[in-house]
Order: C-alpha cells, then sequence, then structure tokens
C-alpha cells in the first residue's frame, strides 16, 4: 500500500528534528510569548462558560455518534448538498483529491485561484498538485501567506506562521511580496497593525479579480447540506462570496448530524482556538448559494483506516482548535517543523503516525514526542484521551533492537530475586567503571537521560546486613 | 469501485459491530428569554467595535451623524432597510440594483444594514441576507459597516442563536472588526473585511 500523503517530507525522526530547533533561541523566544499568551486568553474566556465541561461532554458525544454512523451521515450530506445544487466528488487519497480539484479548475478555464486556510489542502499538498497543472494558488490568510511568502512551512495549526516574531514578518514582506503581486509599502515597519495593513493592500486586487476559490470547512452538515467556516480576518469571505466557482475540500470526519449540533460547536471551537468569545466571521452557506457553483469534494486519505482503530479512531474527533499545541510543553520548545508533518503537536503525534503508517522512523518516533503530563487531553474540546493513544502506538511501533535487548535482559534478571541480587552485588563492586554515558547502540538511551548512580549496596543487603537498621 | 463506494465500504468495514454513542446535551441550551441590551452592548465593544445605545426616534439622526463624521458620500443601503431611518442622512443611498461589482463595492464608503439575530453572551451579529441586509459582499468589500439591531432581535446565547436562523439561507455571523491573531497572536484589528464596524441598538 502506498503511504498516505501529509503535506511534509518524513526523513529524520523528532528527536534529531527537535535537538535542532532547540538550539534555535530566535525559535523558542518566539513560541514561549505566543502559547503564552494564547493559554491565558483561552483559559479566561473558557472559564467565563458556566457549562464548558457539559458543552464538552456533548462535543465529544455527537462526534463520537456521528464516527459511528458515518456512512449514513456522509450519504445524507450528499444528497443535501446536491438538493440545493451543489455537486459532490469523493477523494480516496491525496492524489485523487488533488486531480478532482485541478480538472474543475480547468474546466472554468482559469489559471489563478485565492485560498481560505484549510488544513486538508495543506494536507493533500494542493497548492504544489496545482502548479503542476499550471494552476497559482494565492493563500490569503495572513499567516498562510507569510509561510508561502517566505517559502516556509506550516508549524502551528491555527497560525502556520507562530514561528516567526514581528520582525521577520516585516522582511519577508518587503522582500517577497513584490514576486506575488503588489509590493510591500516602502517604509513598511514591524508594528503588526501596519503589517496586516499590508497584507490588506497586496491581497485586495486579487480578491475583487479572482473567479475561483478553494476552501476547506470546519463543519459540514449532513440534515442540511450546510458547509461552515469559522476565520478571522475576512479573507475567508471574500474567497467563499466573491469568485464564481467554490471548491471546498473537506475531510469526512468533518461531517455533524444536525444544524442543532452548531450550538455547540461555535461554542467550543473559537474559546478553544483562538480564546474568543467568538471569531470574527462565521460563514455558512448551502449548496449554490447566490448563484455561485459549487463542488464539495469528500477527503478520506487515511482517515477510514483511522477510523478502523479502536483506541485511535478518536483521533478523528478532533476539531484543529490546536489548543492541545498551546499547552503542550514539548511543543512549546520544539515547535511544529519537528514533527514532520502539518498536524504538530500532541494531536499531530496521534494522527500523523495513524494518517500516515509507522513506516518510516520518524513516525515511528512521534508517539514519543510527549512527556505524557495530561495537558492536551484536559484542554481538549472534544475530550481526546491523547496519552493513552499515544500509550496505544507506542506500544505498537516497532522498538530499535538495543532497546529490545535490553527490555529481554531486564526482563531475564528482574524473573528471579537471586538473578538481580547477584546483578545488585556485582555492580555495587563495579560500580566506579559504569561510565556516565552508555557506550555504542546504547547511548541513545543516556542521551536524553542521566545514568542513576549505583549504590555501594542494595537496600535487601543493608537491610539483611543491619536486620532493618537494628544491629 | 468508484471512490464513493470505496470510502463508504471502508466506513462501514470499519464500524462493524461498534456500538453506538448517545448523544449527551446537558450543557444550557435555548433560553427562549430576552438578552441582556447591557451585556450585549459591553461585548460588542470589547471587540473594539463603535456601539451606541438610542431609541426609534433617534435612529435617524444616529446614523446620519455616524456617516457624516467618517465624511462617507456614497454609502450601500440594501432593499428593505427602513427608509426613516436614512432620512436625516446628507449620504447618497446607493442599491444594489442591478447588482454592484466587487469593484464598484470597494468605491462606496461603507454600508448600512440591519440583521437577522444578535447574541449577548458573545457580542455577535448575524446577517441571513434578509431585508435590509443584502447579499453577503455588501458587508464585507465597504471599510465601514454600521448595523442596526433591535433589541428584539437580541438573544441570551449562541443556542438561542442557532435555534432561531434558518440554514437553507446564507450566513455571515459578524463579531466586531476583522481582526487576525497571525502576529505573535496579539489581536489586530482590520485585515481583509470592514476595517469599522458600528453597532446601534435601537432599545
Amino acid at each position: 500500500m502506498s503511504v498516505t500523503f501529509l503535506g511534509m517530507p518524513a526523513d529524520r525522526p523528532f528527536p534529531r528534528n527537535a535537538a535542532r530547533a532547540l538550539r534555535d533561541s530566535q525559535l523558542r523566544f518566539n513560541l514561549r510569548k505566543a502559547t503564552r499568551t494564547i493559554r491565558a486568553r483561552r483559559a479566561s474566556v473558557v472559564a467565563e462558560a458556566p457549562d464548558w465541561a457539559e458543552l464538552r461532554e456533548a462535543g465529544r458525544t455527537i462526534k463520537e455518534h456521528t464516527l459511528r454512523n458515518l456512512d449514513r451521515y456522509l450519504v445524507q450530506l450528499e444528497e443535501a448538498v446536491t438538493a440545493a445544487g451543489g455537486h459532490v466528488h469523493w477523494a480516496a487519497d491525496a492524489a485523487e483529491a488533488n486531480g478532482i480539484v485541478a480538472a474543475l479548475v480547468k474546466a472554468t478555464g482559469e489559471t489563478e485561484v485565492v485560498k481560505v486556510k484549510s488544513m486538508a489542502t495543506q494536507e493533500i499538498g494542493l497548492n504544489e498538485a496545482l502548479l503542476e497543472h499550471g494552476i497559482t494558488a494565492y493563500e490569503t490568510d495572513l499567516a498562510e501567506l507569510i509561510v508561502q511568502l517566505g517559502d516556509d512551512r506550516p508549524s502551528h495549526i491555527l497560525v502556520p506562521a507562530i514561528h516567526r516574531n514581528r520582525a521577520e514578518i516585516r522582511e519577508i514582506f518587503a522582500e517577497h511580496m513584490s514576486g506575488w503581486g503588489r509590493p510591500a509599502p516602502e517604509d513598511l515597519t514591524d508594528d503588526p497593525a501596519e503589517l496586516a495593513e499590508a497584507a490588506r493592500l497586496h491581497l485586495r486586487e486579487r480578491f475583487l479579480k479572482t473567479k475561483v476559490a478553494i476552501s476547506g470547512a470546519n463543519f459540514a452538515i449532513a440534515e442540511t447540506g450546510t458547509m461552515v467556516v469559522l476565520e478571522s480576518e475576512g479573507n475567508g469571505r471574500m474567497c467563499l462570496t466573491l469568485p464564481r466557482t467554490l471548491i471546498s475540500v473537506v475531510g469526512i470526519e468533518k461531517v455533524l448530524p444536525t444544524w442543532r449540533d452548531l450550538e455547540v460547536f461555535l461554542q467550543l471551537l473559537p474559546r478553544s482556538s483562538t480564546g474568543e468569545r467568538m471569531n470574527p466571521y462565521t460563514s455558512s452557506w448551502t449548496g449554490a448559494a447566490e448563484g455561485q457553483e459549487f463542488h464539495l469534494v469528500l477527503l478520506d486519505n487515511g482517515r477510514t483506516g483511522v477510523l478502523a482503530d479502536e483506541v485511535g479512531r478518536q483521533a478523528l474527533r478532533c476539531i484543529r482548535c490546536s489548543a492541545c499545541l498551546n499547552v503542550c510543553p514539548v511543543y512549546e520548545r520544539a515547535g511544529g517543523h519537528a514533527y514532520g508533518s502539518v498536524y504538530p503537536g500532541p494531536i499531530g503525534a496521534i494522527l500523523t503516525p495513524q494518517l500516515r503508517g509507522m513506516g518510516s522512523e520518524l513516525d515511528r518516533s512521534l508517539p514519543y514526542a510527549s512527556s505524557l503530563c495530561g495537558a492536551c487531553y484536559e484542554v481538549c474540546p472534544v475530550a481526546i484521551d491523547i496519552p493513552s493513544v499515544l500509550l496505544d502506538l507506542r506500544a505498537r511501533a516497532r522498538h530499535p533492537w538495543p532497546e529490545r535487548a535490553g527490555m529481554a535482559a531486564a526482563g531475564w534478571v528482574f524473573e528471579r530475586s537471586g538473578r538481580l541480587a547477584r546483578l545488585q552485588r556485582a555492580g555495587g563492586r563495579l560500580r566506579r567503571l559504569v561510565p556516565r554515558r552508555l557506550p555504542g547502540p546504547l547511548g541513545g538511551w543516556t542521551d536524553t537521560r542521566d545514568l542513576p548512580e549505583v549504590p555501594e549496596e542494595s537496600f535487601r543487603a543493608w537491610w539483611d546486613r543491619t536486620d532493618g537498621g537494628r544491629r | 469501485m468508484s471512490s464513493r463506494d470505496l470510502i463508504l465500504a471502508r466506513v462501514r468495514r470499519a464500524l462493524a459491530g461498534v456500538p453506538d454513542v448517545e448523544i449527551t446535551r446537558a450543557y444550557r441550551g435555548p433560553s427562549r428569554t430576552p438578552g441582556e441590551i447591557r451585556l450585549f452592548e459591553e461585548r460588542v465593544r470589547d471587540y473594539r467595535a463603535v456601539v451606541h445605545l438610542v431609541d426609534e426616534a433617534g435612529v435617524a439622526e444616529r446614523v446620519a451623524l455616524s456617516l457624516a463624521g467618517r465624511g462617507a458620500r456614497r454609502v450601500v443601503v440594501p432593499a428593505g432597510f427602513p427608509a426613516r431611518w436614512l432620512a436625516a442622512a446628507d449620504a447618497e443611498a446607493v442599491a444594489d440594483d442591478p447588482p454592484l461589482s466587487a469593484a464598484d463595492l470597494d468605491a462606496v464608503d461603507g454600508v448600512l444594514t440591519t440583521c437577522a439575530v444578535a447574541i449577548a453572551e458573545t457580542g455577535t451579529i448575524v446577517l441571513d441576507a434578509g431585508p435590509g441586509q443584502g447579499r453577503r459582499a455588501l458587508t464585507l468589500v465597504p471599510d465601514h459597516h454600521l448595523c442596526v439591531v433591535r433589541a428584539d432581535q437580541v438573544v441570551a446565547g449562541v443556542p438561542d442563536a442557532v435555534d432561531r436562523l434558518a440554514p437553507a439561507r446564507p450566513l455571515t455571523w459578524i463579531s466586531g472588526p476583522s481582526a487576525t491573531s497571525d502576529i505573535e497572536l496579539n489581536r489586530v484589528e482590520g485585515v481583509h473585511g470592514p476595517r469599522t464596524l458600528e453597532v446601534l441598538i435601537v432599545a
């Protein structure tokens, strides 16, 4: 079976990526500042909702119920969208989805499209695929624009350019905007308001003239065929309303059964993601709205494989809020690029190896990219038990041979108390010879840990010698 | 086998023998009581929108003042916007008939609308393309959006709004002016949508 593509090459394991990121003090400073800001904001608006626990439980059960009846709801969604004048396409993997979108754009005769920030299209590498068909995709979300102009990779689900500070963003705008359209103002400073204004001017013309837009969706309502997109800047509204043709690429797990379910998710998502009572703009439309041509591309790309896993399927409840990234001590230090996937952080550590499989060293290392502190589970608005899934994946990952050999040896020693006592006596006598770092292939263990000091005498030996301290 | 059938077959195989889960809704549902005007006002202001509280007789004067204050000469007024609220304004009211192009919309000074529902708890106004609201682009391209909210349109929370709205209509939920948190996760107002949102509450 081919490996599911997740928008990024998976070449190096997490520890090596993380070690490199940790040496970048600017990156650590940027991440620390940004995650601290957002954590405080989320905590205050969540504390404000008196029924947060009940909303979270409703969010969890609605998603669970939907996943357990996914076939029925997908068919219902297809019928409702079609009845409202939209067209529904099904894509089993990234290549098929990209092919469908490219063909739809070509049919319009256009060679430029504007894009609303979307994880699904990041995941399938849509922009690169469209380029091969001679179609240029312009990202319009501010953070996506920063990533695109800087020829960079996203490092956060909600704020893909979280690793960049204002000074770096100014540099990118000043240097690269001219290559993509209207150049940045000559006297651009690093004031965030000025940077936002530069993005507004850069994209304005493009919004007004582009005929095709591509989006994802936060929710797709099976009962009514309604798509819902939450955003902040208005770039989403520009893409969703002005172009003549709208193509939405949506993961099959995004479906919700009823319109009423939005009363839960329109509370859970904004408070969890940007830490606001409500995000500035939410758009919803059903089928061909206001005379627009609408295409919905339903994407599998490994999701049905995850659905089959008893423990891991809960990852499909994810609504991509990124609260788990913002609280994660590992993410805060290592940054998003270390995860080698468009899905970084705790949710990425369980989603990526499930979608892509554990064939690469990177994907086998991701379930270990966690201290299992559980903060991610606590903030998750749909109560995904990320630590449990991590443990389950760890048990399934093929471990390196020195670790397996070490565990087998330890198992043999612990099997009989006599063996353990003999080893402890030998260890006590030879303790001055024990190195601080283990040699050869065992060095991997001491790279990230201190070897405990070997005592002269074990507790049991001391107890026997002194009769529990009485002699 | 089509990809549709393939995906549905994979889903069914994955779910074989998996028990269903019952949805629990112990949270605060629709209260069906009026929303608090004071709370709505405070929450809209939190987003750095401009808010005015007026009585019915004062709407026309407030609209005229707001437009004059910005030096607005031409504003889009969708069909169904009460003419009496426009009576005192000097600005030219531009109708969306025949439909204005995006470039036309970019050239006007602002837009005046009503709304379908407003939410006190979150400071949100929702437009559903009904009378006085027009199609979605009208409140998007111009840089100034003035929205008149009647007190009886203010509901308590999100569940009340979802309950009142019709999903078949294109909806736009607006909470403050266009903003971004993409630079160091600090909120900055004013990106692609209207940089000024003015809400006039008629109570």
